[in-house]
């Protein structure tokens, strides 16, 4: 037994966890941090950066399946394609790879060298044994940082195993499964079963309440119902999911019976159950029970430096709760490193993205227009159809918008939100302009190149100012 | 878009110039018909400069500090509409047309059409007449946007440069659009200095605050300088038995009317005031030194030096020789409440021949009035109090009160200022004597 003692002692190496101690490891604060599986957590491992990869290889075969179906405007022929998932697989693992070794990189870079692979649970405020493969060890350390993230939820009824796979066992499918069920058309649910479907599937999504990506509103998700719909994705909305189908045996065409929004029970047939209805957060095991620690819910409860109600102790990303985002995670590592160095510090953000890389993609950043309006604001709102946008046009893909919502009053721009193919990349612009505080005026003011689909921003921006010049 | 430009109108008076002693907007700002663009201050009143349309100001011509020319341009606005030859006009001008017979060429309105919402247009669509200039205190605070409990807008870098200076951006009013609050504001608010520690004991403190001296605040130090640099003052401090007198005034304020209203003691000071300076008008003059004349005048005017929010003006009490007790009570309550509203005029701010300074209960024990240049003499009322008196076999109460009266030993003597002071004690002490003719 090794006792270590340390300034900072981080759990869980996600993205909110390797960014803390890197940058705690740059302010020269002495930092262990542990990880039980690999470094870079669901994200890197099982979530964004796989589930990208998975859907590009799909987005590239559909492409070319459209090409050799003689469907493109643009008169591209070429044969039937054919996708070997296992290497395609393979392909992601080398990149969650490459990444994994990248951010051990980064935190030796940082100086960051005590890295310790195992479970680690709370003794006390102060003390966590870590449980590594050379025994148990011991850290004392003054600041501890809870960054355990979340795992998928599963359905009582409808447990993880045979059939039934969460998002992390249908990015390690090796075979295209012919009838694919998802349950909960959330973003994770839509993203893969797009994908899937790309790949060949027969997808039906489950969606209990009555519309897709219930988060975000109609007029954006409009454009992904009726590329669902093009791709011969079946979208059972109001539909619950009651369990596996009896009959058959366990491990070939169980399907999942379902109750219909108008009340009938309904079976539908399945290679693989994909159950996507939300992600908890992961505290298994980390001893939370010798804390005492206030809870939200099932989440641990932060205040605006993520401290949690024991001094010393601080916790960040999905383990805080929604919204559950990377990025949200790193941001908020970056700040506990600067607050335990002892600079002021505090979360002051306006903004936290949210993307679905759905088919169009979604961006939304800010508030909604309904948002807005429920937080009591007077509003200007401003949509440019990227039908009017030449890039969209040249791309072959002139589905969605770019909405910019402002307050009348100021011309501050509250939120802006898009929809279309490839405007990920486009909240980049959409934060900034938030973060910064920037009015209607210092959109519409900024020169945008041309041509890119970035100019439907300051469009949408002189739309609200009532002098939008390409519509 | 169409420039304005807004010349500082005739603010009255027959003056060619005033002082400009506050601005209400800067560059970059929006503002409404009738808003307050800036302040300007004639020899003694205050007087706010309206804006006559909505536009967006994008030049200021002075500094507050500055003496600016009756006519000459103060502020250019950007304003919606047709711009033109009619565009140049100053404020007094278009609001003053008093000849509706014959209506001037109309400026161009702002259209309006893009603000339905706006319920008065309708009714204002005749060219509106923008309402005279304002007086009023210039006291009004820049208008804060920022509505309570909400959000300061700022960019990261801004918040972060915030926070490591320790400065809460709820304190920080944003000059940027949409009340963002900029590096500048920060800046600016860093330089009037942090806010004490709350709690810790005793700190030091380092933070020095500019005033500019502008406005009313100049004039009275410079008349202040003045008058001691030029006059040596000589101060004689007596003591005056006021019980008798402070008996008589009790009786007189019990029914008070609109014709007798309650008294203060400063009345019946002016009353013996009349009646020494009668005896001594060499008292009641002015002393033009660099003429080398004294002005002895028969109209005895009294100013009354009184404090107001802006500062120290004199309201002057006129002919208080032809005015009666109540006469002069009346007056003195009318020149007070106008001074203290600030709506005082230029005529009843000056022609004073002498000077009363009384501080009321805050009065002291005595004084050393300054001599309100050219007059030659002051006189300052200190508090009254009870105090026990020999009265050659006991002590008793009476109610006692200081004059402190200065006076230009230039011209007066240390005589003849005892014996007005003298003639002040036996008058107040022996309040029948005010009415009698001896």
């Amino acid at each position: 037994m090794t006792d270590i003692t340390c300034k900072l002692l981080v759990i869980g190496a996600g993205p909110g966890g390797y960014v803390c101690a890197i940058r705690a490891g740059q302010l020269g604060i002495d930092t262990v941090i542990v990880e039980s599986t690999k470094l870079g957590g669901s994200c890197l491992n099982v979530g964004c950066i796989p589930s990208k990869a998975m859907i590009h290889v799909a987005e590239e075969f559909e492409k070319a399946a459209e090409a050799a179906a003689g469907k493109t405007p643009f008169g591209l022929t070429v044969s039937q394609p054919a996708l070997d998932l296992r290497q395609a697989v393979a392909w992601k693992d080398g990149i969650v790879q490459r990444l994994n070794n990248g951010v051990a990189g980064l935190l030796r870079k940082a100086k960051v060298n005590k890295i310790l692979h195992g479970r680690a649970r709370f003794r006390d405020g102060k003390t966590v044994v870590v449980e590594t493969e050379t025994g148990p060890k011991t850290v004392h350390a003054e600041a501890i940082v809870i960054a355990t993230g979340s795992a998928p939820v599963e359905l009582p009824f409808l447990p993880f195993g045979g059939n039934v796979i969460s998002s992390t066992g249908a990015l390690a499918l090796t075979e295209v499964p012919k009838r694919l069920v998802v349950v909960g058309g959330g973003y994770i649910g839509l993203e893969l079963g797009t994908a899937f479907a790309k790949l060949g599937a027969k997808v039906t999504v489950v969606e209990a309440q009555d519309r897709i990506l219930p988060l975000y509103d109609a007029e954006l998700t409009g454009p992904i119902s009726k590329r669902l719909t093009a791709l011969g994705v079946e979208v059972l909305t109001g539909a619950k999911a009651l369990g596996p189908t009896p009959k058959g045996g366990a491990q070939k065409g169980d399907g999942l019976r379902i109750e219909t929004a108008d009340g009938k029970e309904r079976a539908l047939s399945a290679d693989k159950i994909l159950v996507t209805v939300g992600r908890k957060p992961f505290t298994d095991g980390l001893g939370l029970e010798n804390l005492v620690l206030e809870m939200d819910g099932r989440f641990i409860r932060i205040g605006e430096r993520c401290e949690t109600a024991m001094r010393g102790i601080y916790a960040i990303g999905d383990v805080t709760g929604e919204p559950m985002l990377a990025h949200r995670a790193m941001a908020q590592g970056e700040m506990v490193a600067e607050i335990v160095a002892g600079l002021p510090r505090a979360w002051d953000k306006r903004c936290i993205p949210a993307i679905c890389f759905t088919d169009p993609e979604i961006v939304s950043v800010g508030l909604s227009p309904e948002e807005a309006k429920r937080a009591g604001h007077e509003l200007k709102i401003g949509q440019f159809p990227f039908a009017a946008n030449g890039r969209a046009m040249t791309r072959h893909g002139e589905a969605g918008f770019v909405r910019v919502v402002a307050e009348e009053r100021s011309d501050l721009v509250l939120g802006i939100q898009a929809v279309g193919s490839g405007v990920s990349e486009l909240s980049a612009a959409f934060g900034l302009a938030i973060e910064m505080g920037a009015t209607l005026q210092d959109i519409a003011g900024t020169i945008h190149a041309h041509p890119t689909l970035g100019e439907a921003l300051p469009e949408a921006a002189m739309k609200a100012l009532g002098h939008a010049l390409h519509i | 878009m169409a420039e304005r430009i807004i010349k500082l109108p005739d603010v009255g008076e027959g003056i060619a110039e005033a002082e400009l002693v506050e601005w209400h907007v800067k560059i970059g700002d929006i503002v409404r018909e009738d808003d307050l663009l800036a302040a300007v201050m004639t020899d003694k009143a205050t007087v706010e400069i309206p804006s006559p349309v909505e536009g967006e100001v994008t030049w200021v011509g002075a500094e507050v500090g500055d003496t600016v020319a009756i006519g000459s341009a103060i502020v250019k606005l950007k304003v919606a509409g047709e711009g033109g030859a009619a565009a140049e006009q100053s404020v007094a001008e278009e609001g003053a047309q008093e000849a509706p017979a014959e209506k001037p060429a109309a400026p161009p309105a702002p259209p309006k059409a893009e603000k339905p919402a706006a319920p008065a247009a309708p009714a204002k669509a005749a060219a509106p007449p923008p309402p005279p200039p304002k007086a009023a205190r210039a006291d009004a605070a820049p208008a804060q946007r920022r509505a309570p409990g909400e959000k300061p807008l700022a960019s990261p870098a801004v918040r972060l440069k915030a926070r490591e200076a320790g400065v809460d951006l709820r304190q920080v009013q944003g000059t940027g659009p949409a009340g963002r609050i900029t590096h500048q504001d920060i800046d600016a608010f860093l330089l009037r200095g942090p806010e004490p520690v709350r709690g810790g004991g005793l700190v030091e403190q380092n933070a020095v605050t500019e005033v500019k001296v502008v406005g009313l605040r100049r004039r009275i130090a410079e008349k202040m300088a003045l008058s001691k640099a030029r006059i040596p003052h000589i101060t004689i401090v007596e003591e005056i038995n006021v019980s008798p007198l402070e008996d008589l005034r009790a009786t007189l304020n019990k029914k008070p009317t609109p014709e007798r209203p309650k008294l203060t003691i400063l009345p019946f000071l002016m009353r013996a005031m009349v009646k020494a300076l009668a005896e001594q008008p060499a008292l009641n003059a002015l002393y033009d030194d660099e003429a080398g004349i004294v002005r002895q005048h028969a109209a005895i005017n009294i100013g009354i030096a009184t404090q107001t929010p802006t500062g120290l003006i004199v309201p002057v009490v006129k002919h208080a020789e032809a005015r009666d007790l109540w006469g002069c009570g009346i007056e003195l309550n009318r020149l007070a409440e106008r001074g203290r509203d600030g709506t005082a005029t230029r005529d009843e701010l000056t022609g004073s021949t002498i000077t009363i300074t009384s501080l009321g209960a805050l009065g002291g024990i005595a004084t050393t009035p300054v001599i309100n240049h050219p007059e030659v003499a002051i006189v300052g009322v200190n508090k009254m109090v009870v105090r026990p008196v020999w009265d050659g076999t006991t002590f008793v109460p009476r109610k006692m009160m200081n004059l402190s009266c200065s006076f230009d030993h230039r011209v007066i003597d240390g005589w003849d200022a005892a014996v007005f002071v003298q003639r002040l004690k036996e008058l107040l002490e022996n309040p029948a004597t005010l009415f009698v003719d001896i």
